[in-house]
């Protein structure tokens, strides 16, 4: 085979292509300048520019949490690299494959304050699941076929390639070869459990009396939700999902108790504090899923599949630890079940205990119990409403705060890689331009953004890039003219004392802001109108719809955790509580 | 006190990969000492954690979970020898130097004296050598430099590295 000749910036490129990438997002600038000339002379990857870098990596995130391929950004070094730094953590907490490609100043000017120079392998240390600062162009390849192999195994997480700009000069050429083969030194990767942790783990699921299953986005990111279904039935127990793990197991399903933690719904936290076994899947055991770790799950024996050995035994400490892969683990459990024949019958009553708490207190509990609500909207409607002119099918990317906890309890997530969320960092400005990597990605599905007027205005220029691209997103604007989450709380906690949390009189007119993109905007303010507003919305198939729906602006999230309190203490509304 | 022994790649940033997730969680490292071994693509550390109630555990999943840590091990679970150099200065005029070190059974030696100076290392045990600072009165100290502690398993096993994992791409 005859030798290909290379530049740096083409080998980077290159190796993109034949990792089978064909889509990027990015943002040109000095240091990166070889490698956009690369780009400009191929047609094998498309870039996509977006209006801010912290956009290029939600992009790159959002596209990653749809396909489950590695999402992969570019941008220049210096201001570029330190505004990608808050996607880079976003998709960090989640566990999101991401590789992100930042220039870097040459390298006789590394060290110097160069301009535009920052050391991104620094700054994006804690953040990474692995870095590499190119060296050396030849190594590009190999370093490229690393990243991409960090990035998606094991736990995913980002990985970031530093380039000095001098190791992409155009006028530097060199051989290039794509490795076949990579060669990683202990880099371990678990796949099935130990047998002897499969039986010990069967046990504890057979002789429990009140077991639940509660899956997070471990379980999304390995595939395994026809396993996890088939477990579900198998063992005919409530099922839970985490914020992050919704859609893994589908929400239609009579065994399914809603989502679990700060939020959750009544029945799946009495479940949870009820179980007499908790299994945990892809689920990390987070802050806002136990509330006080000393007071969770006391009556429960735990078992715990993790693709990290290091999630293992952290917050909570459990009796069958499987360090593997979800699907693998999964797929194993269900065989010896099948193998013994398991009778479920046992679970009926505890499976009815839990419609039985879904009945005392389901989501509706406190939207219908409220007085009067006239004809203003309630923000929980407008989630219903979406659902509705959906179909339940669409791709649904938020943001932050309450219309995210909204979005999380009301539309009914049935698929995994649905719902596209910042669940761990919890970033404000994701929704809309993780959007766009989904809509990159699945061009003829629906995908709605549920968004509010804060977060949305923190990525707002994006709405420039829907528009270069022909991006037809519904965005769906629960405005209720102040942080509503933060208002909650210090409505809850402060007294009611509204600290920096209302713009009312500042907040610009989005019909008119989308219209000035060439986008469609509509404002809703009555209950009689959200219906057709909504189906218009949706029927405007090529249209980037910018809805923006005033909604109840002293509506709280219920039910809540209390503070420092167990799963079964939780607020159900603003004057019931099921605690003292 | 725990003594964690590690191999890592010897290449830029891993070290800083490895301090990052002490510094993350407020923790101070007591000694840390690092230098190349035999293969000299790979770098054994031995650090000291002396922190209260630190999850040493918890700590010992994440480095392991480093791309470029090889192998970890905490030496304060298994039967470990551990050793620390010390190079001291010490003002002569003020101090007893020879009745100071009587009573102590390291192996030492003096590296550079002078009427009014002594400099000597001292080979031994990190709380013997922590004791016999403890002893010196500020005004006697010149100087004082330590290797911080070095360690490593009894008996015929090591920290072997695994041979380099190979995935292939079909």
């Amino acid at each position: 085979m005859a030798k290909v000749m290379t530049s740096g910036g083409e080998a980077l490129i290159k190796a993109l292509a034949d990792e089978n990438v064909d889509i990027i997002f990015g943002y040109p600038g000095g240091a990166a300048l070889h490698i956009y000339d690369a780009i400009y002379q191929q047609d094998r990857v498309q870039h996509i520019l977006v209006r801010h870098e912290q956009a290029a990596t939600h992009a790159a995130d959002g596209f990653a949490r749809a396909t489950g391929k590695p999402g992969v950004c570019l941008v220049t070094s210096g201001p570029g690299a330190t505004n990608a730094i808050t996607g880079i953590a976003t998709a960090y907490m989640d566990s999101i494959p991401l590789v992100v490609i930042s220039g870097q100043v040459p390298n006789h000017l590394i060290g110097t304050d160069a301009f535009q120079e920052t050391d991104m392998m620094g700054i994006s240390r804690p953040i990474v699941k692995h870095s590499f600062l190119v060296q050396k162009p030849e190594e590009i390849p190999v370093i490229v076929k690393k990243a991409f192999h960090i990035a998606t195994s094991g736990r995913p997480g980002p990985v970031v390639i530093d380039v000095p700009k001098n190791l992409t000069d155009p006028n530097e050429k060199f051989e290039y070869k794509f490795p076949s083969d990579l060669y990683l030194r202990s880099f371990a990767l678990y796949d099935e459990a130990e047998n002897s942790e499969v039986k010990k783990a069967v046990k504890l699921l057979t002789e429990a009396e009140r077991p639940v299953i509660y899956a997070g986005g471990g379980a999304i990111n390995s595939n395994a939700a026809a396993e996890i279904y088939e477990f579900g039935k198998l063992m005919g127990c409530p099922v839970t999902n985490t914020l992050m793990g919704l859609g893994v197991y589908p929400a239609s399903d009579e065994q399914f108790v809603g989502m679990l933690g700060m939020h959750g719904t009544y029945e799946a936290n009495m479940v949870m504090h009820e179980a007499d076994l908790i299994m945990a899947i892809g689920a990390r055991f987070d802050d806002r899923i136990t509330n006080n770790p000393n007071k969770f799950g006391l009556q429960a024996k735990k078992i715990h599949i993790d693709s990290d050995p290091s999630s293992i035994d952290k917050i909570i400490d459990v009796d069958v630890a499987m360090t593997g892969n979800a699907k693998k683990v999964i797929s194993q459990i269900n065989k010896e079940l099948k193998a013994m024949n398991f009778d479920n019958k046992k679970f009926d009553g505890w499976m009815k205990k839990a419609m039985q708490w879904r009945a005392e207190h389901g989501l509706n509990h406190n939207m219908l119990n409220k007085k009067n609500p006239g004809d203003i909207i309630l923000p929980q409607q407008v989630i219903q409403s979406t659902y509705k002119a959906t179909d339940g099918k669409a791709f649904v990317t938020s943001d932050v705060g309450q219309h995210q906890m909204f979005a999380a309890q009301y539309y009914h997530f049935n698929e995994p890689r649905k719902w596209i969320n910042s669940g761990g960092l919890g970033t404000m400005g994701f929704g809309l331009p993780a959007a766009m990597g989904v809509k990159f990605a699945f061009p003829d599905e629906t995908v709605a953004c549920i968004t509010g007027e804060g977060s949305i205005q923190m990525c707002i220029q994006e709405l420039s890039t829907c528009g270069q691209y022909g991006l037809p997103i519904k965005i769906i604007n629960l405005n209720n003219r102040a942080l509503g989450m933060v208002k909650q709380w210090q409505d809850m906690q402060y007294g009611g004392r509204y600290s920096s949390i209302s713009y009312e009189d500042s907040l610009p007119d989005f019909i008119k802001l989308a219209e000035s993109y060439g986008h469609v905007g509509m404002k809703v303010e009555k209950l009689s109108e959200l219906e057709s507003a909504m189906e218009e919305c949706f029927a405007l198939k090529d249209k980037l719809v910018f809805l923006d729906v005033y909604v109840d602006p002293d509506e709280h999230v219920y039910p809540m955790l209390k503070a420092g309190g167990d799963m079964s203490e939780m607020f159900l509304s603003k004057t019931e509580k099921t605690f003292e | 006190m725990n003594h964690i022994a590690l191999l890592m790649e010897n290449q830029p940033g891993a070290l800083s990969r490895v301090i990052g997730l002490f510094s993350q969680r407020g923790y101070n490292i007591d000694s840390l000492s690092v230098a190349p071994t035999q293969d000299e693509t790979l770098s054994r550390l031995t650090m000291t954690i002396g922190e209260e109630g630190a999850d040493i555990n918890q700590i010992l999943k994440q480095l392991y979970k480093l791309v470029d840590v090889v192998m970890v091990q905490n030496l304060s679970e298994a039967d470990a020898l551990t050793l620390e150099l010390a190079i001291i200065k010490l003002n002569k005029a003020k101090t007893d130097v020879e009745g100071l070190l009587k009573n102590y059974e390291f192996e030492r030696e003096i590296l550079d004296e002078k009427d009014n100076f002594t400099v000597f290392k001292v080979l031994g045990d990190t709380q013997e050598i922590e004791k016999l600072l403890s002893e010196l009165k500020k005004e006697e100290f010149l100087e004082v430099t330590r290797s911080g502690t070095l360690g490593m398993t009894k008996g015929n096993e090591s920290l072997a590295t695994n041979d380099q994992t190979k995935i292939s791409y079909d």
